[in-house]
């Protein structure tokens, strides 16, 4: 299809959720948009919006029609698309990762496959600077936007066995960070020891849609230092410039 | 002294569940919730009890429960299980007083693949990130996160013994209907003959079927512009399409977000009759539009809460070592003393 089209698009996921949704691409530019639409919704808090849920292009707006009609809150969504939008500057989270064995499960897989070292491979992710592009899939699986091309390699033909929560994931051009053992189609290089999802702790994450992510090497026996200690693995995970 | 349910034996999938996890699924955490609303619903109505108040949901698997010390005022709806008080039969929907000592019964029958079981004031397992409902893949929720077992004893809120009744609920019915479908918000991803085929023939429900998604099979739905989009959130009853051209429903335990292109949603009227289906069963399925599915929705509703009005006076039906043991020989039914 080459019709243009013209977003924000408002699209319906059942008569309980309205899509908002501002491109199909992965583009911090379009996130912006999204990040910037659900903390006007959050100000706003319009009564019969139930919780919404950003992803990389869109907005999920999960709502009661039995307390809001769908054109009402189309109405009251325009209006904050083009208020100017309360820019938050982002936070720069800088996360210790080990890719050294037992915790780099695919490195050497992904290293023949991309036709690099491992220690290539390492110094790459250690230059990157990644965007929190959106939680999901399962509780606190972090979604990050800026994989170096040199590292894109496509996913797997049919799921691994799970990986450990911690677990560095890359595939697709994109990179996340698994909270929970799932199986998965992507690449396993690496694995934090930190927790980057906690259903106890407020806030259950830390860095937020639009935050930056750095990667720290760590051998493995500061991984099992911290993995060891909650105290320091709570330090482990800092924001720079506070 | 508390009231407690015990569980006596249960089959795999008997969870707590209330009416979902609400405000975290922009962090990943699924909203789990009852795969039949409106069964679960309709318990919640002949118990007086809040919507929200945590029930047990019961697979094909079948639940064996007692009340520990105090009777409970419990209320039971869903598929068309066989359900028995110390072996003898109860209708398919009822509320009932559970005495210390009767054991209560739940067994899948012909048709319908989950049941739910209420207690008055509900079941008070530990809230967790707000809610009660069991998510078991990421174990949060419910009775410590996992499904019911034996052994298992679930605190009862506090609440007035109501008098027993058969249910009327005839909204639980299974039907023959075609399950009723808004499209978008990725229609646009299909060529029409894909859409015709999708609303025009028959599909069967494969045994790919539990809390996170039923699978169906049938005649394939193809793409116009291939089947991987940028991920984008995922609400219940989403028609996902993925490389296999088949329609996976997404439904109470789905992820809160996904990279595959959804045809249309089967509206919230009809998402529990569609958890009710059995693999083997076929089904069909029929575009509406948004008011149609508005107005399915506010029917149910105002149906579900008629229940208290209509209950029926609970009849005994009696089984043959009933019949002896009270040697009652001149009926088969005996209106219950209550």
């Amino acid at each position: 299809m080459t019709d243009a089209v013209a977003y924000p698009r408002f699209l319906l996921a059942g008569e309980r959720a309205l899509v908002v949704e501002f491109g199909e691409t992965i583009d911090p530019a379009v996130n912006a948009r999204v990040v910037a639409l659900d903390a006007a919704l959050a100000r706003a808090g319009l009564d019969g919006v139930v919780e919404t849920v950003p992803t990389y292009r869109s907005l999920m707006i999960h709502y009661d029609p039995a307390r809001i009609a769908l054109g009402a809150l189309r109405c009251a969504v325009a209006v904050l698309i083009v208020q100017p939008a309360a820019v938050r500057a982002p936070r720069r989270w800088r996360v210790p990762v080990c890719y050294d064995p037992p915790f780099a499960e695919d490195l050497d897989e992904v290293a023949e496959s991309l036709g690099l070292s491992t220690g290539e491979i390492i110094a790459r992710q250690n230059a990157a600077v990644y965007r929190v592009y959106m939680y999901g899939f399962a509780p606190g699986y972090m979604f990050l936007g800026g994989l170096p091309p040199a590292l894109n390699i496509s996913r797997r033909p049919a799921p691994r066995p799970p990986v450990p929560p911690g677990s560095l994931l890359i595939a697709a051009g994109q990179a996340l960070i698994a909270s929970v053992a799932m199986p998965t189609g992507w690449h396993q290089i690496g694995r934090t020891p930190v927790n980057i999802f906690d259903v106890d702790r407020q806030p259950m994450v830390l860095a937020e849609i639009g935050d930056e992510i750095v990667f720290d090497r760590i051998d493995a026996a500061r991984f099992v230092e911290l993995s060891q200690s909650d105290a320091a693995n709570a330090s482990a995970l800092q924001a720079d410039g506070g | 002294m508390a009231r407690t349910l015990r569980i006596l034996g249960a089959g795999p999938g008997a969870t707590i569940q209330d009416a979902g996890r609400i405000g975290y699924m922009r962090y990943g955490v699924t909203p789990a919730g009852p795969m039949d609303p409106a069964a679960f619903a309709t318990v919640a109505a002949a118990l007086e009890n809040e919507p929200h108040a945590a029930a047990i949901e019961i697979s094909v698997g079948g639940l064996s429960v007692d009340a520990e010390d105090e009777p409970l005022c419990v209320a039971f709806a869903g598929g068309v299980f066989d359900w028995r008080r110390n072996g003898e039969a109860l209708p398919v929907a009822a509320r009932i007083r559970l005495a210390p000592g009767e054991t209560l019964t739940a067994r899948a029958g012909a048709i319908g693949a989950w049941a739910y079981l209420g207690v008055v004031g509900g079941f008070e397992t530990p809230l967790r990130l707000g809610s009660r409902s069991t998510h078991l893949r990421s174990q949060i929720g419910g009775f410590e996160g996992r499904m019911l077992g034996a052994g298992d004893a679930l605190p009862c809120a506090a609440g007035a013994l109501l008098t027993e009744a058969a249910l009327d609920a005839p909204w639980l019915a299974a039907s023959m209907a075609p399950f009723r479908v808004l499209p978008g918000p990725q229609d646009d991803y299909f060529a029409a003959e894909a859409l015709d085929a999708f609303f025009g023939e028959v599909f069967t429900l494969t045994p790919r079927a539990d809390r996170m998604a039923y699978a169906f099979s049938g005649p394939p739905i193809d793409h116009a512009r291939g089947y991987n989009i940028v991920s984008d959130g995922v609400a219940l009853g989403a028609i996902q399409i993925a490389g296999d051209r088949a329609p996976l429903i997404l439904m109470a335990d789905r992820q809160p977000t996904g990279g595959y292109p959804k045809l249309g949603h089967v509206i919230g009227a009809d998402i529990g009759r569609l958890a009710q289906l059995r693999p083997g069963e076929r089904c069909r399925f029929k575009a509406v539009s948004l008011d149609e599915a508005l107005a399915a929705q506010a029917a149910l509703q105002a149906q579900i809460l008629t229940t208290a009005q209509r209950l029926q006076p609970l009849v005994r039906r009696a089984t043959t070592e009933a019949l002896l043991r009270a040697n009652l020989i001149d009926g088969a039914t005996d209106a219950l003393a209550d």
